[in-house]
């Protein structure tokens, strides 16, 4: 044992040991996504900074500053903060339901003065974060008892209905998919799971029959078939099937996609960016970059697999998940196997709340690495 | 407390296990999402590639200048003239589009009705693209707008081209004219994309629709990359346009127009024709209508006027006018007599022939007849009882043989659509059409031009033709498309013995160069160009048998659409024929116009010759081939 293990081992670790002890590498491999996207808005952009990629660079920068922070503050910190910022985020969720401006026809954001805030954002951290302190003190016993599980599925039901009725569907599922994921890890019997997924996979065929509406029902036969109305509302699918269908083996080569620089991708600076990559860089392109999400990924499952408190593994396996979950959705929306909803591909869309959210999740990631030696009593709160 | 007690020991199994499960979970979907990044930009690559191109480039026909159409002497008598436009495009307009349209509207005239027109293009298209505000300018107003343009964001001064026929009316049932492809344009077998261009004009009547193929020329195509909106990015290539071929007519402009002016407001045709190549030299039907108005837009109130004149100013008379030839279808059955052996045929005229109970008249009955007469004098005095016996003894088989030979009864091929047949009975239609057997009566009537016989004013000028040349000619009014000759065959001979031809000439001398000739008061005096002719009447209605009693009405105290119409038909000079000439006056006052205008177009086309003029065809026929020299 390292002079360094040891004295994190004794949860005495200076400023300095700290910043040794952030993951480096995995920072590295975060900033070259980073520049993926920083390339790509330059790109959809005609070969320009402005307006995206000069403006994402500097939310990088500042997501950057708050990852550090974040991996340098104490784990304790973050489970003691878990509860009250589930809390704020919850009252702030309301809060946007009533007093919140529309984007897009839906209600998301607030504004602080300069500031605007995404609460839906907050709450995905905050429900990771909240979660993991709760189930934190629970045995594996524990948690299938039907009582005691109550608890968590309305800590994740009622921030998802929140959600809901923006409305946002993409953000809905992924938090409910990070809550779900998170139960499973801390051991939720297989009981409780079996039956819960023969009920929701029954619910569909219900569903479809007497809860969607028209409209509804229209969107999802337009994703299943978008060429029937190429022009109307099969219009997104289409285009982006194209422009990652055009780029081939190799792509068009960097500044060189049609799609995106005649504007036939909707939405190619934030959820469609990815389409731009795939026409420009090709099948070996997006397979690299595939390949780099899931080291990352495979970082961050080992991360969580070494840290000591349970409270640091399930926080960090759900920011993986939740990691993991955004690329899977905006992955497979844009490649047109879901239908589109908004979920922009971490990292590489534009947008500053995302941006920085994404970052600090990384930042408590790592915090849990570089506190991987903390031992956390169960039946304890943290520090606070 | 223990750091790790048992239940911690278990459930960091738990999740270790659970952990490596979602992680295979994790890597699966990833490995699908690879899969699916194979199908679309491996497997489907091509096919997306194409789908991308397709999103990319527009093509964009660009229209070819139509070919101009030219007279024998290089006269354009249709070609395009530039459309000075003003276009307006809604984004570059930045104090709105109705501020725009009230700031041209201060240059230029402009009315509310254009204005809402403009508003409302403006409002079905994309902000980018330019709409016409106003078509059509005077250079004066054009110039007046190109110096304003500084205070005139949005507009765009542009030059078009437009189809413009510099005669206006004098030509208008010749040439045709261009409007806007309509729906039946598209029902054809002419798929040409030029169809589709928004504002593309093509023939739709005379010379424009019969060579539009050829003056149309073919599209040019320019490849554009445009944006999802739309709007053009730059060119990638172009394909410039084929401009349409010039079409040379046989027609003599000069000729032409003195012919419409000695027409004057009459509903009439004239015709004249080159007696040994068929050549098409003058077609007038009066009155003509402005083809310009069709290209630009006919309004409402001038297409009233034209299709309610009583003269009829939109039919081409002159080909489509079927008419009872009267007394002008004599030589073709002088022709047929001399061809069956009535050769030395007498007639004595009494003023009438009686056939079973009915008494056929003969125009001179009053007079007491033209006593006795034979075949040329009966040409010369036009003696109809002469003519009736003819018919009584040829039968009427034998004169609808002759007839036909003549040019009669079938279309003659000139080049204009709208060519009527005319019509000459045989003995086997009538019982066909009405189950009545052929009468003699009926033959009587026929032989004088009267009865079921009808015939174009192109039809007896090819009559006349064929008489003056012993040939077969054929009207013709096209010389050259582009750098090619029209093809012309040989006129063959004409199936009558050289002295049928020899005697119907000398009868049609007669008729204007002998004292007592019908047209003699009309002859050409001068020496050279003396005309031969035959004068006819076409009956417009049936004289009663009670009206005959009471004593017909003089033609000149009927109303104008009840009186005859006039006709002639001439060639020149009897020396050594070389022009033809059929002109029709409808429901003509005497003295008798008709005979007048084709005795003054006659001389004038010889006079033409005297000057020497060269043609102006790109090509001729003895640069094609030698042809064998003719006189």
């Amino acid at each position: 044992m390292t002079t360094r293990a040891y004295a994190a081992a004794r949860r005495t670790l200076t400023i300095a040991d700290k910043l040794y002890e952030v993951n480096w590498g995995l920072v590295l491999l975060i900033g070259l996504i980073a520049c993926v996207g920083f390339a790509m808005l330059y790109s959809v952009a005609g070969a320009s900074f402005s307006p995206w990629a000069g403006k994402q660079m500097v939310f990088f920068a500042a997501g950057l500053v708050l990852l550090v922070v974040a991996a340098m503050t104490d784990i304790r910190i973050w489970m003691s903060v878990a509860y009250p910022a589930y809390a704020i985020s919850l009252v702030l969720l309301v809060i946007v339901l009533f007093a919140g401006h529309t984007a897009l026809g839906a209600q998301r954001w607030l504004s602080f003065g300069p500031l605007e805030l995404q609460p839906s954002e907050l709450m995905k951290i905050a429900l990771i974060l909240a979660l993991g302190r709760f189930l934190h003190g629970l045995s594996v016993e524990d948690i299938s008892k039907p009582l005691k599980l109550l608890i968590p599925l309305a800590m994740i039901a009622i921030p998802a209905f929140l959600v809901l009725k923006q409305p946002n569907l993409g953000t809905t599922i992924i938090l409910v998919a990070d809550g779900i994921s998170l139960l499973f890890l801390a051991g939720l019997s297989w009981w409780w799971i079996a039956p819960a997924v023969a009920g929701v996979a029954s619910a569909v065929p219900l569903a479809w029959r007497f809860f969607l509406h028209d409209y509804q029902k229209a969107r999802v036969m337009t994703f299943l078939d978008p060429e029937s109305d190429a022009l109307g509302a099969g219009w997104n699918i289409t285009q982006a099937k194209i422009a990652i269908g055009s780029g081939g083996l190799t792509g068009k080569g960097y500044l060189q996609g049609t799609q995106s620089r005649l504007n036939f991708l909707p939405e190619k600076h934030s959820d469609f960016i990815i389409t731009n990559f795939g026409e420009e860089f090709g099948f070996v392109g997006s397979i690299a970059l595939l390949l780099l999400f899931a080291v990352v990924i495979g970082y961050g499952v080992q991360i969580a697999m070494s840290a000591r408190s349970q409270f640091g593994r399930l926080v960090a396996m759900g920011l993986v998940l939740n990691f993991f979950f955004y690329i899977l959705i905006n992955g497979a929306m844009v490649m047109g196997l879901i239908p589109v909803v908004g979920i922009p591909m971490p990292l590489v869309s534009y947008g500053g709340t995302a941006m920085l959210s994404v970052m600090f999740g990384f930042g408590i990631l790592m915090s849990v690495h570089v506190h991987r030696q903390v031992e956390i009593p169960r039946h304890s709160g943290g520090i606070i | 407390m223990p750091l790790f007690d048992r239940k911690d020991k278990s459930r960091y199994a738990t999740f270790t296990r659970r952990t490596l499960m979602v992680s295979g979970g994790m890597t699966a979907v990833l490995a699908a999402l690879g899969g699916r990044l194979y199908q679309l930009q491996i497997r489907d690559g091509a096919l997306y590639r194409t789908a991308a191109e397709d999103n990319r480039v527009n093509e964009r026909l660009v229209a070819p200048p139509r070919g101009r159409i030219l007279d024998r002497f290089g006269i354009e008598l249709a070609n395009n003239r530039r459309n000075y436009r003003l276009l307006l495009v809604a984004e570059q307009a930045s104090g709105g589009t109705e501020q725009a349209l009230e700031t041209i509207a201060r240059v230029i005239e402009l009315s509310d009705q254009q204005k809402r027109r403009v508003l409302r293009d403006l409002a079905a298209n994309k902000r980018f693209v330019p709409v016409v505000v106003a078509e059509n300018l005077s250079w004066d107003e054009f110039a007046l707008i190109n110096q304003h343009l500084p205070y005139l964001p949005g507009v765009q001064p542009d030059v078009g081209e437009t189809r413009s026929y510099p005669f206006g009316s004098e030509l208008s049932h010749l040439l045709g004219y261009v409007a806007p492809v309509s729906l039946d344009d598209k029902k054809g077998d002419d798929d040409d994309p030029l169809l589709d261009l928004p504002g593309f004009r093509i023939g739709k009547r005379g010379i424009e629709k019969a060579f539009d193929a050829e003056v149309r020329g073919e599209a040019g195509a320019s490849r554009v990359e445009v944006n999802a909106y739309g709007r053009v990015i730059r060119e990638l290539s172009s394909d410039p346009a084929r401009p349409g071929k010039d079409v040379y007519l046989t027609i003599d402009r000069e000729l032409q127009h003195f012919t419409d002016q000695r027409l004057g407001g009459e509903s009439a045709a004239c015709v004249v024709m080159d007696v040994q190549t068929g050549d098409v030299l003058a077609l007038s039907s009066t009155p003509g209508y402005d083809p310009n108005f069709f290209n630009v837009g006919i309004s409402n109130d001038q297409w009233k006027a034209l299709t309610t004149d009583d003269h009829k100013p939109l039919i081409n008379k002159a080909v489509s006018g079927e008419y009872p030839p009267g007394s002008t279808f004599k030589p073709a059955m002088a022709m047929a007599a001399m061809q069956n052996g009535l050769a030395d045929l007498q007639v004595n005229c009494s003023g009438a022939m009686q056939l079973g109970n009915h008494l056929f008249h003969c125009w001179a009955w009053k007079k007491g007849g033209h006593g006795h007469v034979d075949l040329k004098r009966g040409l010369q005095v036009s003696c109809d009882v002469f003519f009736y016996e003819v018919a009584r003894r040829l039968g009427i088989d034998k004169m609808h043989e002759a007839a036909v030979a003549l040019g009669f009864s079938g279309r003659t091929g000139i080049e204009i659509p709208g060519e009527r047949p005319g019509f000459v009975p045989s003995s086997e239609w009538k019982l066909q059409r009405t189950g009545v057997p052929w009468q003699v009566g009926d033959s009587l009537s026929a032989g004088i031009g009267q009865g079921y016989v009808v015939a174009t004013p192109l039809q007896l000028c090819t009559l006349a033709a064929r008489i003056a040349s012993g040939r077969a000619v054929a009207p013709r009014l096209s010389h050259t498309v582009g750098n090619a000759l029209q093809p012309r065959p040989e006129a063959p001979p004409l199936p009558f013995t050289p002295e049928a031809i020899a005697a119907v000439q000398a009868g049609m001398n007669m008729v204007t160069n002998v004292p007592g000739g019908t047209a003699y008061a009309w002859r050409i005096a001068e020496p050279g160009f003396e005309m031969a002719g035959k004068t006819g009447t076409a009956q417009v209605r049936v004289i009663t048998k009670a009206e005959r009693a009471n004593g017909v009405k003089r033609d000149a105290q009927l109303p104008w659409n009840l009186r005859d119409h006039g006709l002639f038909i001439g060639f020149a000079p009897v020396a050594q024929p070389r022009y033809a000439c059929a002109c029709i006056v409808e429901h003509n006052a005497p003295p008798h116009p008709q005979v007048q205008v084709a005795r003054d177009v006659l001389l004038f086309a010889q006079k033409r010759d005297v000057l020497g003029l060269k043609t102006a065809y790109p090509v001729s026929a003895a640069d094609a081939a030698p042809s064998p020299s003719r006189t």
